[in-house]
Formats: C-alpha cells, structure tokens, sequence
C-alpha cells in the first residue's frame, strides 16, 4: 500500500473524483500546468483537461462566485484559494449566497461546492499566509466545515466534501503537508461528515483538537503516560456541524477536557465546545475546561511564530493543572 | 512574448482605440430615427412586449400600493425602466438563465416567474424564490453586485457542457464600480463566455448620481477594458434594446463571446418604497424624464404607425390590472410558512446537531399558538 503525504492524499482525492464524476471542476490560482503552489493539483490539468483543471483569473471574489454560479447548475467545482490570508474577499459569495442558496430557493438551487484553502502557521511563509480563521466560517449558518489532520483523513473526508450536497469549506493545515506519511488506500471510500475521530483511547482527561495542532496534542498525550495521566485524544474533524455527543461521552468518562487549537483563543471554536460542555456536560466535569490557544494578538510574522504557536509543553502544563484541580 | 510586436521607427504611437455605438430606433416623441430593424415592422412582435410593459408597470403601481398600506414589504421599483426588461425576457430562450438583480421583475414574468412568487418574495417569504417556471434561474439578489461572477460561473457550467445557451445578468450603474463586475467581466473575456452584461443605467445608485459613480464618459466602455465589446442603447426604446440585445444573444449562443449592454433608461421611482428620492433630484429632472418613458414612447409608436388604438388601449389596461388583482389576492390568500420550514432547507439533510434547535422551535410555535 502506497505510503502518502497530507498534500498527496489530497491529489489522489481530486483526481479519483476527477474520474468518477464529470460534474467535478477543479479551478483557482496555478491550479492547472503548474499543480497549485503547494501541488495539490500536480499533474491534474494534464490528465484530465483544461476544461476539468481550469486557472482562474487571479481574483478570489471571482473564484468563488464562479464556482457559486457552476454548482447552483448542478455540477461540483472544487474551488481553491491559494492561502486562507486570500479568503475574505470570497466571505461575500460564501455568506450572502453559497450557504443560502438551497433555503432561499426552498431547494430548488443547490450549491455542492468545495472551497479549499491551506491555512495556518508554522512554514515561515510571508505576511497574510498563516491565519486560522476556521471560526469565522463555522458561523455561518448552511455550511459545513472540515479539517483533515492526516493523509487517510484528508483523502476521505475531501471525497465525502466534494460529495455531499451542501458547500464545504475544506481547510488543509499546511504545516502538516508533508509533516507525516500514512498508508492511504486509493479507493474512493468518503469519510462521514458528521463525526468526531477519536484518535487515542484514555481515562483521565479528553484532548480536544484539530488540523495541525493534533500533531503537539498527541505528542503531549504520549509524554503524558510517563506522569502517569492517560488521556483521550479527539480529532474534531468536522467542525460543521459539529459532533458534540463524541466530545460529551468521552468527557462523561474522563471528567476533564483540555481544547487545543492554533486560532486567536476570544470567540474561537474552542469557545463553543467549552460552551456545550457547560450546556450539556457539566456534572461530568471534575476540573474546569481549559484552552490551549493562539494569544489574541495579529498572528505575528515567522521570526516570533514559534512563540504564538502552543507547543507540547503549554498542553501537558493545561493538562496537569486540570488533572490536579480541586 | 506577448504583447503588441511594433516594427515602426516612432517612440510613441497609438496602438489602441476603441468606439462605443449608442442605438436608438424611436425618439422621445415616437417618431422614426433611421432605417428600422424588422421586429419595429411586426405588430405581431411588438405589441406583446408593449402588453408585457403594461403589465409590468400594473405589477409595479400595485406593488407600491400594498406595501403603502402595510400589505407588502419594502419593495424596488422598475417604474420607467420597462423597456429593457420586457425587451430582455422577450429575447431570452426558455432554456438560458437568467441571473437578476432585484428591480426586472418584468424580465422575471416573461421567463415564468409569476406575479404572486415575486408578491411572496417581497413580502418576505421565502418561497417567492422557488420560481415554478423558470428552475434555473437565480433568484433576485440583493448584495450589490455579487450575483454578476455567479453568472460568469452559470455561463462557465454551459461552456463546460457544450450546450447552446446563453446566461444574462442584469445590474444598475451602481454595480460597475464595485470589483465584482470587473472580475466576472474580466473572467468572460478571458474565458469567451456565452455571458450578456446588461447595465440598467438608471442615473442613480440610491441618492448617488451617476457622475459621482465614474468618470467614464460610458459605462459600455468598461467592457472594453476586459476585451470584449462595449454598447449603448436607448433603454427607453424596446425596439432598440430588443435589436442590439437580439444581436448580443445570438453572437454568445454561437461561440462569439461575451457582450455588456448598456441600456440608458431613468429610475422614475424612489429607490425603493424605502427611499424618498425629494432629498436628493429635483422635480425638474423628474419631469424631464416622465416625457421620456418608454411605455408612452412605444404607445405613440403604435397608434402612429395604426398598430393600435386607444379603445384597445384602455382594454389592456383593464387586463392588466384585473391579472394583478388575481395574482395579489392569491398571494394574500398564501398562509404564512411554516416556521420550522427555517431548518428544513438549510442542508439537504437536517444535521443532528441542529436537531435541538428545531425541536425548540417547534415548542416555541406550539406555545405562540396556545396564547
């Protein structure tokens, strides 16, 4: 079995279903000859056609009006924007129409698309190119948002994204692109959009997490052994909608939870999971919900990320003062 | 390399120019101006678009009605501009797409978008968006100029299947000074799309003029600059509009490219009933371009040239608003949505993490309907 990086898993999801469905457009930025700047699209134009890789003009707004235009007549563009610091000026045509198509014609329009984007810190990249604004879009009402955090997870959870009937927001850490190598089997098999990936089995504390991050998360939950705390460690996956009961049940039984994630921490997704873990898991709870964030602060340029990053140490830290709460 | 090879000895030189034709077949009087295209000889052709401009203009004196008296929301105007939108739904084939703003509800009742659909819409519900006729078609679309690269993407989908059909958005002076018109323009030209622009140059954007909005001596010519053409015509003459939009269609369906018309009319209207235009234009220029309308303009036209008369006048008339009334009573009689209705379009399939919220809807309804 082929062993495959983050970005090549994403390759062989675009062009199985290059393959399998003639409704699928891929188009953006160097999508074409070039293979996108990261080669999520290598050798996709020359396979299958201009007409199915196709360069776009460089204009975000465009790519995703365009791709609004292409699903709401039945086909599934997959639509790539080059990096998230490039994906507000899309915010109008996701907002105001990609998310409300489907409601505002009580579904006679649709809009399967995907919009696809690298995003967050870490590679040392310019200005603009290393945000996590993954809450932004988990606001918005009619979408869905996904964030693989491994080769397996990208390749199905990308096939079930360009599947599903709904817009997607499909965010790729690239930290992690080529980070790790996973055996990946090419078959065309889509992952459920709708779960939570319970990576690790534990009985202390549940490490809640996503994207990149879930590198630092697992590394901390495997050091944390040698203190003696078992924890459980839960890949988020899908932020939208969100599978809560997964984060519920393992807290039910841990008593604790530590949220990890890169973003600024005020009104990030870690924000709504400690919400509902208030809401609706708050018996369970021996010890408060803590965040292990991004400061509040503009995400700095790459000479300080490794400061704004939170790293293994910050996690176990969070992780032993709940264990020794109260 | 690309770019303009020059084998000429001077330092500077012209490389480029460019012309932008302004069409109009009948005056403000009615009378003939030059040779006429053949729809202008065909009452057959004619006098249904001046019926559908009637029509339209009942829809919209009743609409302003109801939403005068409480019975409608804020609603926009296509008072004055008739002729082009009759003249572009007339044209269009039932299998384009059409890609609306919000003010052509006359282009929208010749696609099959009916009266009562677009009462519901401006009455806030919903279901005025789910056309029974023309499926394909988007809805209207309120954020300025944002549905003009969406129909680069319908158009970009009818390229992709090889099909011969044609998308058409429509958006006011306003709308070419936002990128959003400049991207999908500039993505036509570049792709050849089967795409129309057509600009209703009304004059105003709200209570901003349109010298305020550019500099440009046409809106046409902005097409230019994504390299494809760039017209003008009377918008105030069907004739013309129906001509120059004809020739802009026939030339996307047949591979030639994208084409923007700008159709120079006036918003005789506020607005919407939201807006009072007094603060901003003076009653003079009102007046100046009551005498311009389109419908009087082709009436004259008709009776001039013995098409018709004013008995058949004055039973269009009645036709027309007799049709309103039904549609208006049908939408009056429409019951309210069902509230949970909220959730039920929202995904193709209600995720279960919304399913809670759906519940305590349904309680928060039961409960309003117990008290």
């Amino acid at each position: 079995m082929p062993e495959l990086n983050l970005i090549e898993a994403v390759n062989k999801a675009l062009a199985f279903e290059l393959a399998a469905d003639e409704n699928v457009v891929i188009l953006g930025e160097d999508v074409g000859v070039n293979g996108g700047v990261f080669r999520a699209t290598v050798g996709l134009q020359q396979r299958f056609g201009e007409q199915r890789v196709l360069d776009t003009p460089l204009a975000e707004t465009l790519i995703a009006g365009v791709a609004v235009g292409m699903a709401s007549q039945g086909l599934r563009p997959v639509a790539e924007i080059q990096f998230m610091g490039f994906i507000y000026s899309t915010v109008d045509q996701i907002l105001n129409h990609a998310s409300r198509l489907r409601n505002r014609t009580r579904g006679r329009l649709t809009c399967p698309m995907v919009l696809r984007a690298p995003y967050g810190g870490g590679i040392h990249a310019p200005e603009h190119h290393s945000e996590s604004y993954e809450a932004m879009f988990a606001h918005i009402p009619g979408l869905r948002v996904v964030i693989p955090s491994s080769p397996a997870r990208a390749y199905g959870l990308l096939l079930a994204s360009i599947r599903d009937p709904d817009p997607v927001i499909f965010l790729e850490p690239k930290r992690i692109y080529r980070l790790i190598k996973q055996e990946v089997v090419d078959n065309g098999d889509g992952l459920p959009l709708d779960t939570c990936y319970t990576l690790r089995q534990g009985s202390d504390v549940t490490l809640v997490s996503w994207g990149a991050m879930l590198h630092e998360t697992q590394q901390a939950a495997e050091q944390l052994v040698n203190d003696g705390i078992s924890a459980e460690v839960i890949d988020v996956a899908t932020l939208k909608p969100l599978d809560m009961q997964t984060i519920l049940d393992s807290v039910s039984k841990t008593g604790r939870c530590v949220i990890v994630h890169e973003a600024a921490r005020t009104a990030g997704f870690g924000a709504e999971i400690a919400a509902q873990l208030l809401e609706h898991g708050l018996l369970s709870l021996l010890a408060p919900v803590k965040r292990v964030t991004g400061y509040d602060t503009v995400m700095p340029l790459y000479r300080l990320e490794e400061f704004y990053l939170p790293g293994v140490d910050q996690i176990i830290t969070a992780v032993r003062e709940v264990v020794e709460f109260g | 390399m690309s770019g303009p090879q020059r084998n000429s000895n001077n330092a500077r030189e012209s490389i480029t120019s460019f012309d932008i034709h302004f069409t109009r077949y009948i005056d403000n009087d009615g009378k003939v101006v030059g040779a006429l295209p053949d729809i202008a000889k065909d009452p057959d052709a004619l006098i249904p678009l001046y019926r559908a401009m009637v029509l339209n203009r009942a829809f919209d004196t009743k609409a302003i009605a109801l939403q005068r008296t409480g019975k409608l929301g804020t609603y926009a105007s296509s008072l004055g501009q008739e002729a082009v939108f009759i003249a572009v739904g007339a044209v269009m084939k039932k299998q384009d797409v059409l890609v609306p703003y919000y003010r052509e509800c006359g282009a929208q009742f010749l696609r099959g978008v009916t009266m009562t659909e677009l009462l519901l819409y401006w009455a806030g519900d919903e279901r005025g968006m789910d056309y029974a006729g023309p499926r394909e078609d988007l809805p209207i679309c309120v954020p300025i100029a944002s549905q003009i690269p969406q129909a680069a993407g319908v158009a970009l989908a009818m390229k992709y299947r090889r099909e011969p059909r044609v998308a058409v958005t429509m958006f006011g002076d306003g709308a070419t000074s936002k990128g959003d018109f400049y991207e999908a323009a500039n993505a036509a030209g570049v792709w050849n799309l089967p795409l129309v622009f057509v600009v209703i140059n009304n004059q105003w954007a709200i209570s901003v003029p349109l010298r305020e909005q550019t500099r440009c001596e046409t809106l046409a010519q902005k097409a230019i600059a994504a390299g494809f053409p760039g017209e003008q015509v009377d918008g105030n003459d069907v004739i013309a509009v129906f001509d120059r939009f004809s020739a802009a269609m026939e030339k996307a369906r047949t591979g030639g490219g994208p084409t923007l018309i700008e159709a120079i009319t006036y918003r005789l209207s506020d607005h919407t009933t939201a807006d009072d235009a007094t603060r901003y234009r003076s009653d003079e220029e009102l007046r100046t371009h009551w005498e311009r309308e389109p419908i009087k303009r082709l009436r004259q036209y008709l009776i001039t040239t013995g098409y018709w008369d004013q008995q058949r006048d004055e039973q269009l008339q009645q036709k027309c608003e007799l049709e309103v009334e039904q549609a208006t009573q049908a939408y009056l009689d429409t019951p309210p949505p069902e509230p949970e209705s909220m959730f039920d379009y929202l995904y193709a399939n209600l995720p279960g993490a919304l399913q809670p919220q759906r519940d305590d809807l349904a309680k928060k309804v039961k409960q309003a309907c117990q008290s």
